[in-house]
């Protein structure tokens, strides 16, 4: 290894934002770009532990003490061909990861992380940059077919996979655009959307067949698909948000999150709406349900529309500002953080429970009734309950909520009841240990399979279920594992 | 004492058959003596002399569980012809005249059909030859005298004489005699079948049959011979010499055949490389033709015994052979056992000619050997090149010569003595009773490099491939056939930037910490090599290890190839051989020797590939083949074969190297033609170390890794700015010197110098393969589990090759497997310690969650398919239970737990500190480690903890060990190996050596400490039971302790440690923690902790001495089944040292030698130290869950107390649901194995032992002294002294440490004279405020570990000697000394000072090595010095008068300068000072010359400065630190 005194001798750095006052004025990107000798001192900060908790922790499994050491040594080439061992999309984790393996990274037990994120992103621009990034289709066709359902993070690893395994693949896509929640969902200011297309662009030039605004179960009948194709490949994310069925909530001015944030990505793309349709937060009072990260991709949005207040409420109580002793390292730490898009302006207030929606004659939404809770902790049963504080009933003014409470599972009518598809108990596909459903040939990855999760679990996820497929086509696979070491030819 | 009549024979033909002993692997050691009357005058006194000497020597010996039966004692003498004469008389049969028969001195069966049959077999031998028997006599025995084991297993002893033709006589009749035994020997051989075995093997054995001399032996004690053997005790019974010898066996199991002396030597000290010495024997056996013997040749074949296990035994065998065929005895033993030639230029040219030429025909016979050897008409003695073993010899003024392993055996006037002297390393000593004297070394090698023009014949026949070899030139690098073939090999990432790259740009092999916790090959799911299998085997007790590093003038790295002649003749022939000075070849040196043309050597190229396609039985066809190509080969005369596996492609995969060379080797040693050419081995397979260790071991003579240079080159290619790799040529030159210097030491570490005899050595003990594929292509090598076969071998192989060639070349995809071996990775090698264990043990720890700690034991345990270690693959056997509240309780249990060895400097002063409060609270014990100790930390704390150590370790390093160390100790654990690196010192880079630790240690802050590899004052057993006895005197209330680390026959060596009345004995795993260790010590040296309990408890328990000593076995326990399984295979203490680190925060960055650890555990920069969040709490815990869920596991087993669970291995059993496919063909039986206790005895120590302190001189001592001790008065006293008084001082000092602490008494309080000659260990560890001067000698050891004390040592009053010319004490004086003085008129030993941290000495010469390791103290050597002077020495001065100006050339300046001084120099002062007190205490004439001339005589001085030191003594403020911030 490189530097083994890099931690004593550099401080944890992250590049330059851009004035939160500027970039509320624009869609952009937020972070600006390393210096070399930068991200090389930075990168010479990983420890190259004995048991590196950051390659458990991200959930590709991706050779961090690996590729910060070829940062460091200046081998950029080297370092994006060992990120790209694990991972078919670095410049998508390298921006809008929550970054586990950081949490889990060892110096961050009494010191700073390795910006490990950011140091992907590094590499992987640097590769993009230098054009080392190419299409590199399979040297061999197998003759078999595989059909991907959703083109989000899943299925294009997936798709990208099996791809290099030398299926001939396609991918069905019911919007418009490809790249699900990557390029629908996610703010352009997080993950400005060439960078996904960019990729796309590779995948398809690789062979891969993309088919959009072709929604499977109605544009094609499953019947035909499992005809056409010798797998199926289910990564149609998890879509059925969930709802906050309170008094008003069928006041106008209610939405949830995904709608405001995906109409938004369609304007950018060029899209217009009529005004009945358009959720706009320009000049009004927006209240956001949820103090997750779609919650804060909607706070950073309504800035950016010109909202005059955003406030974002959270049931949960506020996290404390360092870990407690009950949640030592390495379990993830329960500990408040900030986004970007916190630094630019808005309230965050916690432990609050929206009681009703009152709307005006109009039928629009003009404030909220909550009250503050309590959370407390009864040792009899060992289960935390909540209890409202009495007297502390507030009205909060809002002309736009926007829910942002997560999704359920995924859209069962259509496709999946059609096809007779088995749920597990939360209303996921049910699958076997080796991701395939029910049914003979049909597979499933990222949220529909596992609930709404990470980008990068979804990626693992694709490249868990494009090995399994493999498997289930030809016997065997030379496709990686994922976290874990399979023997390939295992024939004893 | 009553004899006791119900004690049991030692049994071990249950743990034989169904166990782990392995008979092979017993050890001996011992002392020798030898009487002589150089003039030839041949008289009885010489026998009685002989006798003395022998009893004198009985503290070298041992005896078993039975106190009456000895270990071996023998003597050789020339034949009694007068007494014999007089006693065939008695019988009615006249002698012939005198040498005109020979005598035979017979062990015969009791069994009289047995008896009948090897009668017979001598008689009818004796008839083939043209001899008569003229009688049998039967040698009255006195049985009486010996113990009952010796009894129950004693054969007939009687003598047979025979006569020849008249006209064979001289050496003639000899050969005849020779050829009459070994025929013998052969027709009884013939004869064994299974029912006659066991008895012919113990009881049929020829001690001699010589009419020059003859052998009386036995499983004796010394003092029993005389009155055994009522022959020596009749006046007739005369000779002009007696050789005696006392043995020390690691075990019990005796046998009157091991005795010694043997028919041409006796043997002190051990031959490490017997194995690979009897299997070139064997391999030349074809060759051997000598006009002595013409046809008869074949019947003294085998050449060496084959049922005898004893290196001692294939050493006089071969010896008598060369003897026989026409060399003296001197040439023999210059050529078996060589001195380090190689490289010493003060050796004439033609002497090292002389020893080159011999090693064309024979490769040493190395390891620690003192061999005193004799035909009767001349005696010799020989000393290895490492100089190892003491010898020391007077004569006397009427010509007596006494030597003998220690002086002061025989009483002599001092006025008698003429000569006070002893053998140095390599050298030789001859005595010519025809010439009537002594003939010294120079003589002795300048007469046999004469007999023949060998400098000559090797000019003009003997190649050297370095001058031969063309320069460089590279073919461009083929990138992708380059990965293709690292893939077919089995390369993973790990390989290429752990091993591959650190080594070509450092050219050292890499470093790691903490211990090993990966699966064993066997077990793992990834595909192995078939190096992986192979466990290096080291030195531990019986022999020591040897020091690569600082004594490397004695290793030798070039290797002859070639062909063999007849090794009876010596022609030009027999050196027409290519000198390779680097087994490690580059590419082009390959290609010379292909392309050779150069008469007498030719090479063949065998091509080692098989067809992958036709799998295992591919893989067989084409071992046949290439064991059909190497005969052919040879039959067509070539002498080099060349197996190379560059042929690998699409279609062919590689035999592994390890398997085709040791295919070849075997095969043509079973053929008797290996020694008609060498290997040398093509192959891109190996890459680190371990590999090219192997391959050397099973009969390479040199390696070419053409695969591991173009990864270099690859890797070159593609490396960033930092880290760069050089140019190829020095990459490459990098990357050898790593390798070499890792296999140096890997010979090292088994006590091997030269490369030439560690190949095919074979010092490796297979673990995981079966033994039919061992039996074949491995043969001798040890086994003991079973494991897989070539099937599973080539699925491996075919994994790699079908990765490597096939078609789906997927894109993005990491070429090569990441390995994950070294480092963990989620797709990498298991490891024990993985993210998910490491986190449930510190928060179940730091939160006393029991819930979490079972998640984390439920982890831990791993089952079914994933199998670690061999315990995984166990389970307990519950039955019977008992009530979990009738077993004893936690509190009980948790003192049996120990933590490991880590040393204050290793680990931080909080870690190490948190480590003792958490065991001492709970009555557990931590360790020292060998860093020393702050005595701050003996007195209790105020809130009543206590951060003192329970054990301190006393390691070769010597650190801190002062006898207030010592004193406060609960148990002092002698460090022999550590799991993590067996065989080798500690290590700790400089820049873990901060003020304070530099201060604890007695060293110099920022520079790295290495610790000698063996213990200087334990190089066999007898030392390891002398050391014991010493510390035991110190301290007698604390339990000895000696560490041991697992390989085939620790048991054995367990044994000898109960022998040499160890408490405590330690079986550490091979998985244990380290601080720094090379990567490939840390992989593979020694074996788990499951195989050497196991076997221990075996042997122990067979041998009866179960009951004496306790068991504590570690490495890598960390669960309540791990501390169950310990139990039930025998250990009733166990240790648990990773898995307390990890409870104080320990993460496994595995940076412990970097001193980068950020939990500020393994680091000592205060910064990183201040981040030290663990808690004795977190420790406390961990141990209570352990012993917590160790009562539940004996209450399911039914076990109410620990004890009786020790050894209950049948509570035990292999898991039912087995299924890897590796892991299945183990078989665990024979750990599994009971051996039967005996009926008196406990499987657990239940019995004290009795170290005989009451019969220590210090009784007397701290009688006389009681009132300077208590009443602060001054005393003096003179006693008398002899050999057997050992460790003189040491109990005193113990009780005046425990009074006074580190201050001890006032200057002059106790004065004491001793005369005679002081046994070992003389005024070790004296304390300050005592003087002990000894009028006469000392022995060993003077004055080791002196903690403030001074000692004198000076002639007798009466003695006439020159005392700056003779010898006056031993080797390895002042050892360890951490304060004092010490005023020796007169010669010392070799390694005088070694390790001293602060004393002052002055002595008036040594031998070699001197001042080495020295880290502090003032030594002043006022006469000449042996080679090597200050090697590694890091502190301290020496001041070395060298009138003559032959300093320079024995000086070894790695870290030291060499500088001038005059009378205005800063030190003059103080030197004349020191030189002045020299005289005071001593007399000595040559302080007093000094002293007159000063102004002149300081200039004649040389100061040993080193640099390091001198920067701090620069840097260094008035008064001293004060440490108690830091």
């Amino acid at each position: 290894m490189g530097n083994p005194f890099g931690f004593t001798e550099f401080h944890r750095k992250m590049p330059a934002k851009r004035s939160s006052g500027t970039r509320v004025g624009d869609w952009r990107e937020i972070y600006l770009n390393w210096d070399e000798k930068e991200s090389r001192s930075q990168a010479s900060r990983c420890m190259d532990c004995g048991v590196p908790f950051c390659n458990k922790g991200c959930p590709l499994g991706n050779l961090i003490p690996e590729f910060n050491d070829l940062v460091y040594e200046g081998n950029w080439e080297e370092a994006i061909n060992r990120l790209h061992a694990t991972n078919n999309f670095p410049e998508f984790t390298g921006r809008i990861c929550p970054a586990p393996c950081e949490e889990s990274c060892i110096l961050s037990i009494n010191n700073d992380p390795v910006t490990i994120e950011m140091i992907e992103k590094t590499i992987s621009e640097t590769a993009w940059n230098n054009n080392w990034i190419k299409p590199e289709p399979p040297t061999a066709r197998t003759g078999k077919k595989v059909a991907v359902v959703g083109s989000g993070p899943a299925g294009l690893a997936a798709a990208q996979q099996l791809n290099r395994a030398g299926h001939s693949v396609s991918v069905f896509e019911r919007s418009e655009v490809l790249g699900g929640l990557l390029t629908i969902g996610i703010p352009e200011f997080k993950l400005e959307k060439s960078v996904v297309y960019r990729r796309i662009e590779q995948i398809r030039k690789e062979g891969v067949k993309f088919y959009t605004k072709t929604n499977v179960g109605i544009d094609i009948s499953h019947a035909d698909l499992q005809k056409k194709f010798d797998a199926i490949c289910l990564a149609g994310g998890s879509t059925v948000p969930r709802d906050l069925s309170i008094e008003g909530r069928n006041l106008s001015g209610i939405h949830f999150a995904m709608d405001y944030l995906s109409q938004q990505n369609a304007k950018l793309r060029g899209q217009t709406f009529l005004k009945k349709e358009e959720i706009s937060a320009i000049n009004k009072n927006v209240v956001i349900i949820g103090g997750g990260d779609t919650g804060a991709d909607c706070l950073g949005t309504a800035h950016r529309q010109k909202a005059s207040n955003v406030v974002q409420i959270e049931i949960l109580p506020r996290p404390p500002k360092l870990r407690l002793p009950d949640n030592p390292w390495p379990e993830r730490p329960f500990v408040f953080k900030s986004s970007s898009a916190h630094e630019e302006g808005g309230e965050r207030d916690f432990s609050i429970l929206t009681k009703k929606f009152i709307g005006d004659k109009q039928g629009r939404v003009t404030e909220l009734q909550c009250v503050r809770v309590e959370w407390k902790h009864s040792i009899e049963n060992n289960q935390t309950v909540m209890e409202e504080i009495t007297g502390s009933d507030f009205i909060v003014k809002a002309d736009l909520v926007l829910i942002a409470m997560g999704f359920i599972h995924p859209q069962h009518e259509g496709l999946l009841d059609n096809m007779q598809i088995n749920y597990d108990i939360r209303g996921n596909v049910e699958s076997d240990a080796r991701m395939k459903s029910n049914i003979d040939g049909v597979f499933a990855c990222g949220d529909m399979e596992n609930g709404q999760s990470l980008v990068v679990q979804a990626i693992a996820s694709g490249r868990r279920c494009a090995r399994n497929i493999d498997v289930f086509l030809v016997g065997n696979s030379s496709l990686p594992s994922v976290q874990e070491y399979v023997r390939p030819f295992h024939n004893i | 004492m009553p004899l006791n009549e119900d004690v049991h024979l030692p049994d071990f033909s249950g743990v034989e058959k169904h166990g782990l002993y392995i008979p092979d692997l017993e050890h001996d050691s011992c002392g020798v003596g030898v009487v002589a009357n150089i003039k030839g005058k041949p008289s009885h006194t010489i026998i009685e002399q002989g006798l003395t000497v022998l009893s004198n020597l009985s503290h070298r010996g041992a005896t078993g569980s039975d106190q009456k039966t000895g270990d071996g004692a023998g003597i050789l003498v020339q034949t009694p012809h007068k007494f014999f004469k007089k006693s065939m008389k008695h019988l009615g049969i006249t002698l012939p005249n005198q040498n005109q028969y020979g005598v035979g001195m017979c062990f015969l069966p009791q069994r009289k059909d047995l008896y009948d049959l090897t009668i017979n077999a001598i008689e009818s031998s004796a008839n083939k030859n043209d001899f008569q028997i003229i009688g049998w006599r039967k040698v009255p025995l006195n049985k009486e005298v010996i113990g009952v084991s010796a009894r129950a297993i004693m054969p007939k002893i009687q003598q047979v004489f025979l006569s020849g033709p008249p006209n064979v006589t001289g050496d003639d009749l000899e050969r005849k005699l020779y050829l009459i035994r070994k025929m013998a020997e052969r027709e009884v051989s013939d004869k064994i079948t299974d029912a006659n075995k066991k008895e012919l093997l113990r009881e049929f054995y020829i001690c001699s049959m010589s009419s020059r001399t003859v052998v009386y032996k036995g499983m004796l004690m010394p003092d029993q011979l005389g009155s055994f053997f009522h022959d020596l005790n009749d006046g007739d019974f005369v000779s002009v010499f007696s050789l005696v010898h006392s043995r020390f066996s690691t075990n019990t199991l005796g046998s009157w055949k091991l005795a010694h002396p043997y028919r041409f030597l006796a043997h002190n000290g051990e031959i490490n490389t017997v194995r690979g010495n009897r299997n070139w024997m064997q391999s030349r056996e074809k060759s051997l033709s000598s006009k002595y013997f013409g046809n008869d040749i074949e019947n003294i074949k085998p050449i060496c015994e084959s049922d005898d296990p004893s290196d001692t035994a294939s050493l006089d065998n071969v010896f008598e052979l060369l003897r026989m065929t026409g060399r003296s005895v001197d040439h023999v033993a210059a050529m078996m056992m060589p001195a380090a030639w190689h490289g010493n230029k003060s050796m004439p040219k033609e002497v090292r000619d002389f020893y080159e030429y011999h090693g064309n025909i024979m490769e040493p016979w190395d390891g620690p050997a003192m061999v005193v050897f004799t035909d009767g008409n001349h005696l010799g003695a020989v000393l290895d090149r490492n100089g190892l073993r003491p010898f020391r010899y007077l004569v006397t003024k009427d010509d007596l010569l006494i030597m003998a392993s220690e002086t002061g055996v025989l009483p002599i006037e001092p006025s008698k003595v003429k000569i006070r002297s002893r053998l140095s390393p390599g050298k030789m000593f001859l005595v010519d009773f025809k010439e009537k004297r002594i003939v010294g070394t120079e003589e002795v090698l300048k007469r046999l490099a004469s007999k023949k023009p060998y400098s000559n014949w090797l000019n003009k026949n003997r190649s050297i491939l370095s001058k031969i070899t063309t320069p460089n030139i590279y073919s461009d690098l083929d990138r992708e056939t380059l990965l293709t073939k690292q893939i077919t090999f089995g390369y993973t990432q790990e390989d290429l930037q752990v091993l591959i790259k650190p080594m070509s740009i450092t050219g050292h092999q890499p470093q790691g910490s903490m211990g090993n916790d990966a699966p064993l090959a066997v077990l793992s799911d990834k595909p192995q090599n078939l190096f992986a299998y192979f466990k290096q085997s080291f030195a531990q007790v019986s022999n020591p290890p040897l020091d690569a590093i600082r004594e490397e003038l004695v290793t030798q790295r070039a290797v002859p190839v070639g062909r063999r002649p007849n090794i009876f003749e010596e022609t030009p022939r027999h050196c027409r051989t290519l000198r390779i000075d680097h087994p490690i070849m580059t590419d082009n040196e390959l290609a010379t020797v292909k392309s050779i043309k150069i008469k007498g050597i030719k090479t063949a190229l065998i091509s080692t590939t098989f067809e992958v396609s036709k799998g295992v039985n591919g893989l067989e066809a084409s071992i046949k083949r290439i064991q059909k190509e190497a005969v052919a080969a040879i039959e067509d005369g070539c002498t080099i074969l060349i197996l190379s596996d560059r042929e690998v492609n699409k279609r062919n995969s590689f035999i592994p190297s390890l398997l085709s060379t040791g295919a070849v080797h075997h095969h043509l040693i079973k053929q008797k033609i290996r020694a008609q050419a060498d290997l040398i081995v093509e192959s891109g397979e190996p890459r680190e170390v371990h590999h090219f260790a192997t391959l050397l071991g099973y009969g390479a003579s040199a390696i070419n890794p053409y695969l591991a240079f173009e990864t270099i080159e690859g890797l070159r290619e593609i490396s960033g700015v930092e880290n760069e790799i050089p140019n190829r040529a020095q990459a490459e030159e990098n990357y050898r010197e790593a390798i070499e210097e890792g296999i140096v030491k890997t010979m090292a570490k088994m006590g091997i110098s030269t490369i030439q005899s560690y190949t095919g050595a074979q010092i490796f003990e297979a673990l995981g393969l079966s033994k039919k594929l061992v039996d074949e292509y491995f043969t001798w090598t040890i086994s003991r589990i079973d494991g897989i076969g070539l099937e599973e071998i080539v699925q491996d192989n075919i994994l790699w090759h079908s990765t490597a060639y096939s078609k789906d070349n997927i894109p993005s995809n990491l070429k090569l497997d990441i390995g994950g071996l070294y480092f963990w990775r989620s797709t990498g090698e298991r490891h024990m310690w993985e993210p998910e264990t490491l986190s449930l043990l510190q928060n179940a720890t730091k939160r006393n969650d029991r819930l979490m700690f079972e998640k984390f034991e439920h982890a831990s345990n791993i089952e079914q398919e994933k199998h670690l270690t061999i315990r995984n693959m166990l389970e307990l056997a519950y039955s019977e239970p008992v009530p979990i509240d009738e077993v004893e309780p936690v509190i009980d249990i948790v003192k049996r737990f120990a933590t490991g060895a880590i040393s204050l400097g290793s680990i931080s002063r909080e870690a190490h500190e948190t480590l003792a409060i958490a065991t001492n609270r709970i009555n557990a014990r931590s360790n020292t480690g060998e860093g020393g100790e702050d005595p701050e930390r003996f007195f209790h704390d105020p809130n009543g903890d206590s951060r003192s150590s329970a054990v301190k370790q006393i390691a070769s390093g010597r650190f801190g060990v002062t006898t207030n160390y010592l004193i406060n100790a609960k148990d002092i654990q002698i460090k022999m190996a550590q799991g993590a690196k067996p065989g080798e010192g500690g290590e700790i880079p400089g820049r873990k050596i901060s003020e304070y630790i530099a201060y604890i240690r007695k060293t110099t802050p920022g520079i790295e400490l290495i610790s000698p590899p063996p213990h200087h004052d334990i190089y066999s057993i007898e030392d390891l039971a002398q050391l014991i006895y010493d510390l035991k005197n110190v301290n007698p209330s604390a339990r000895i302790h000696v560490k041991l680390v697992s390989v085939a026959g620790v048991g054995i060596i367990a044994a000898g440690v109960a022998k040499g009345k160890g408490d405590v004995v330690l079986i550490s795993g091979d998985s244990g923690g380290t601080g720094a260790s090379p990567l490939s010590s840390i992989r593979h040296a020694g074996l788990p902790w499951e195989l050497g309990l196991s076997e221990t408890q075996q042997v122990l328990v067979a041998n009866g001495l179960r009951n004496r000593i306790t068991i504590q076995t570690d490495g890598q326990i960390k669960t309540s089944k791990d501390v169950a399984i310990a139990a039930l295979m025998g250990a009733e203490e166990w240790g648990v040292a990773t898995g307390a680190l990890v409870a104080m925060g320990c993460i496994m960055l595995r940076k412990c030698h970097l001193n980068t650890c950020s939990v500020g555990i393994a680091t000592q920069n205060p910064e990183l130290r201040n981040l030290f969040k663990g808690t004795p709490e977190s420790v406390i815990n961990y141990f209570i869950f352990l012993a917590e869920g160790l009562r539940e596991h004996m209450a399911r087993l039914g076990f109410r107390k620990v004890n009786d669970m020790v050894g209950r291995v049948d509570k035990l059993r292999v898991r039912d649901n087995i299924t890897h496919w590796k892991a299945k063909t183990l078989n665990l039986s024979p750990i599994l194995h009971k051996a039967k206790v005996l009926d008196t005895d406990h499987a657990f120590c239940c019995v004290p032992q009795d170290h005989k302190l009451s019969e220590s001189i210090d009784n007397k001592l701290i009688a006389i002294c009681e009132t300077a001790i208590n009443e602060n008065e001054t005393v003096s006293s003179t006693l008398e002294i002899n050999n057997t008084n050992r460790a003189v001082g040491a109990n005193l000092s113990g009780l005046v440490a425990k009074k006074t602490g580190e201050t001890g008494l006032p200057n002059g309080s106790i004065n004491i004279t001793f005369r005679g000659s002081a046994g070992n260990s003389f005024g070790a560890w004296l304390a300050r405020g005592i003087t002990f001067t000894v009028e006469g000698d000392a022995n060993d050891y003077f004055g080791k570990g002196l903690s403030g004390g001074r000692l004198i040592s000076k002639p007798d009053r009466d003695s006439i000697l020159v005392a700056e010319q003779n010898i006056i004490i031993g080797n390895v004086a002042l050892y360890g000394a951490t304060g004092g003085e010490a005023y020796i008129r007169g010669i010392g030993g070799e390694r005088f000072c070694v390790r001293n941290s602060a004393a002052t000495a002055v002595v008036e010469g040594i031998g070699d090595h001197g001042c080495e390791y020295m880290t502090g103290g003032r030594v002043v050597i006022l006469g000449e010095t042996g080679r090597n002077f200050g090697a590694g020495m890091s502190g301290g001065i020496a001041y070395v008068w060298d009138p003559n100006l032959s300093f320079s050339k024995n000086f070894n300046g790695e870290l030291s300068d060499l500088l001038d001084l005059d009378e205005n120099s800063n030190d003059s002062d103080d030197l004349r000072e020191i030189i002045r007190n020299h005289y005071i205490y001593t007399n000595s004439t040559v302080a007093d010359n000094l002293l007159t001339n000063w102004k002149s005589r300081i200039k004649e001085f040389k100061k040993v400065l080193p640099r390091e030191y001198a920067n701090i003594l620069q840097k260094k403020v008035q008064g001293s630190p004060d440490y108690a911030n830091t």
